[in-house]
């Protein structure tokens, strides 16, 4: 394995760039601010009492640390590796995005503004940014493509109960990808009173590196809680990746360790289709959203579609570090359908009782076939990044019409 | 000397400011386009940006975002948006011209292959708005000494930056008039004045101002204080408005003539 060549910590370096993706790719109105945001995240994420009053309010109001459930189930039917789920589904509002938004809200609040903004695609970011702005304070207004307004009305619905205003998205495709140009849009219009808070380890440094600090608890968690389990680390750890913060999360803490990791996109109706959000598969190297990374686009340049049936996966571009990763052969990606994440889905209610998220319905699937092709003493973990709640008219309706 | 220096002191001797159009090349659709370009430089533009249109334009506001997916829509592409230049060239369209891109067409591109094909499209320049300074040599290395790669500075520009910024600014400095992205919104000139005496603190090429400037009145309050004057959402709002008019580029040309005329 390269892994032990490179040395990942010395990543990203002062402009941002993981071996030379990231950086900070956005309008000159916008660099002073990615510079401020720089230099807070460095001094508070050393500082004592915002690390105890993150740790706390993650311990006691997020709920973690999440446990790692031993999938007795899931393992048996893959007939293959040991099969551990990492539940961040049962993080308060149901998935990991809440980790990264304390975080983020927290330092908002050390740098004296009153007002965030957020993007959202599965609602789920969006969810958690509200929570976030109703927990500490803050106004708020959540950028939402139409299109998954529709996909994702019960988020819509926590987000306005919590108080925040959700700005519907109707340029483009109404999907994340116009929610975040819409939200990039109004924060260089706002940008010296408001604090966007970004929902992936994408966008300009220093989001992609502050984002996965804030997302990497999930990893650090898992290695204890591994450990005291097997008396070991993991063969694997699988995934699902949309912009990538809660494959980055758990995938950070073991980087340096003989373990693989498996990043799962979503491949929509089928890569051969054209209508997926295969972005490290099938992408090309460019700048999207502020940062250089892989990029789904045409031969000239134009930014393309993505298609997933998960709101959350459907996005062209991908965190830099995650190219970096590809690059460098430290992690692997691969890609699920929405067919074969529909068929999980329903597999791990029935399995496990436990309804996982779209997006997290694609690591299953993926992990459940690798799993299968591994020996018995083998030991995988599968982050389940989220509940599925959210996707259950949407799914009901999908699977009505495919009958 | 290349075409902007000579421009810019050309009008200084006239006792003139420097008009600067925005069109993105390809609005409405290619050919409609190349008439409207010429007829705009030969009205009265000092200075051409032509815009390469991108599908996800983060720094525009809703009328040149819908310009470029007009343009987008009707197949424009960097390499047809040089062929365009080429074509106004030949035209004899012989005042400055800067290529105004987001940065991600132009990797698709090939940088290098950019450099060298723009130069012989016949550009003067290149603004790449989401290519800021600490990343510029990237485009900047593969740029000969005709091209300038024109930088931008904003009102949230700091004195420190603005110094780096400035003193290795090429061809004239692009100044943001306000906090927010193009189009739209009221101009308000005392804190640009005070912006302006910032950037000349630290450098004594030309400034153009631009985002927000639609009327004669704008033009001329702005004329007092920089050397040159950015209209972008004003001409291509005209697009917008009549696409489907054959007078179309009379009427771009007519305002043109009437922002000229608030330069001198
Ligand atoms: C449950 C869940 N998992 C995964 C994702 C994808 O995001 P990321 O790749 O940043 O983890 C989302 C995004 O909305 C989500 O809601």
């Amino acid at each position: 394995m390269k892994n032990r060549e490179i040395d990942f910590s010395a990543m990203p370096d002062d402009l941002g760039l993981f071996a030379g993706f990231g950086g900070k790719y956005v309008g000159e109105t916008l660099i002073e601010a990615t510079n401020e945001l720089d230099a807070a995240r460095k001094k508070y994420m050393q500082d004592e009492d915002f690390l105890a009053e993150l740790g706390d309010l993650l311990k006691n109001y997020v709920g973690r640390p999440t446990s790692l459930y031993y999938a007795t189930g899931l393992t048996k039917l893959a007939g293959g590796a040991k099969i551990y789920l990492k539940r961040e589904d049962l993080c308060h509002t149901g998935a990991h995005k809440i980790n990264n938004t304390i975080g983020q809200g927290l330092l908002a609040k050390k740098m004296g503004k009153k007002s965030v903004i957020a993007e959202t695609g599965a609602g789920q970011h969006g969810v958690a940014t509200a929570i976030t702005a109703a927990l500490l304070d803050l106004e708020c207004k959540v950028f939402m493509g139409v299109e998954d307004i529709k996909r994702q009305q019960p988020n819509v619905e926590r987000m306005k109960l919590a108080g925040a205003e959700v700005v519907p998205v109707d340029s483009g495709t109404g999907t994340l990808k116009d929610a975040m140009n819409a939200a990039i849009r109004y924060w260089s219009g706002a940008v010296e009173h408001t604090f966007y808070i970004i929902g992936s380890v994408a966008g300009p440094h220093p989001y992609p590196v502050m984002v996965r600090d804030f997302q990497k608890v999930i990893g650090i968690e898992t290695k204890k809680q591994i450990l005291k389990a097997e008396g070991r680390l993991p063969d694997t750890i699988v995934a699902c990746v949309g912009g990538g913060s809660n494959a980055m999360g758990i995938f950070y803490p073991f980087i340096c360790d003989e373990v693989e990791l498996i990043g799962v996109e979503a491949a929509g109706f089928g890569i051969e289709t054209g209508k997926h959000a295969v972005t490290l598969g099938q992408g090309k190297i460019g700048v999207l959203h502020g940062s250089k990374s892989y990029v789904l686009q045409n031969q000239d340049g134009q930014i393309q579609e993505a298609h997933s049936v998960s709101a959350g996966l459907d996005y062209p571009g991908v965190g830099p570090e995650h190219s970096m990763l590809k690059e460098t052969a430290r992690a692997k990606y691969v890609s699920i359908t929405d067919d074969q994440a529909l068929e999980a889905f329903k597999m791990l209610c029935k399995t496990e009782g436990i309804i996982p998220a779209l997006e997290s319905s694609h690591a299953i699937a993926a992990g459940m076939e690798i799993a299968s092709k591994m020996n018995k003493d083998q030991i995988m973990i599968i982050n389940l990044s989220g509940r599925g709640d959210k996707d259950l008219s949407h799914v009901l309706q999908v699977l009505k019409s495919k009958e | 000397m290349n075409r902007l220096e000579n421009k810019f002191e050309e009008l200084k001797k006239l006792g003139q400011k420097a008009l600067v159009g925005y069109l993105t090349a390809g609005d409405p659709d290619i050919e409609t386009s190349k008439k409207i370009l010429v007829q705009a430089c030969k009205a009265g533009l000092d200075v051409l940006e032509l815009g390469v249109a991108f599908s996800d334009p983060v720094s525009d506001g809703p009328v040149i975002q819908k310009a470029a997916h007009r343009a987008i829509a009707n197949g424009i592409t960097l390499e047809k948006t040089l062929g365009i230049l080429k074509y106004i060239r030949q035209e004899e369209i012989d005042i400055p011209v800067v290529i105004f891109s987001y940065y991600n067409p132009i990797i698709a591109y090939g940088i290098e292959r950019f450099a060298n094909d723009a130069k012989a499209a016949g550009a003067d320049g290149v603004l790449v708005v989401d290519l800021p300074f600490e990343h510029s040599n990237e485009l900047d290395d593969f740029l000969d000494d005709s091209i300038a790669l024109i930088p931008l500075v904003a009102p949230t520009t700091g004195e420190i930056r603005m110094k780096k910024i400035c003193e290795a600014a090429k061809g004239f400095i692009y100044m943001i008039s306000r906090v927010g992205v193009t189009g739209g919104g009221k101009l308000d000139v005392k804190p640009i004045a005070e912006h302006v005496a910032m950037v000349r603190k630290f450098t004594d090429k030309p400034v153009s101002v631009g985002f927000g400037v639609s009327t004669a009145d704008d033009v001329k309050a702005l004329g007092s204080m920089v050397e040159g004057i950015v209209v972008g959402s004003a001409f291509v709002r005209i697009i917008e408005e009549n696409g489907h008019s054959h007078a179309i580029a009379t009427m771009v040309a007519a305002k043109v003539s009437e922002l000229k005329e608030a330069t001198k």
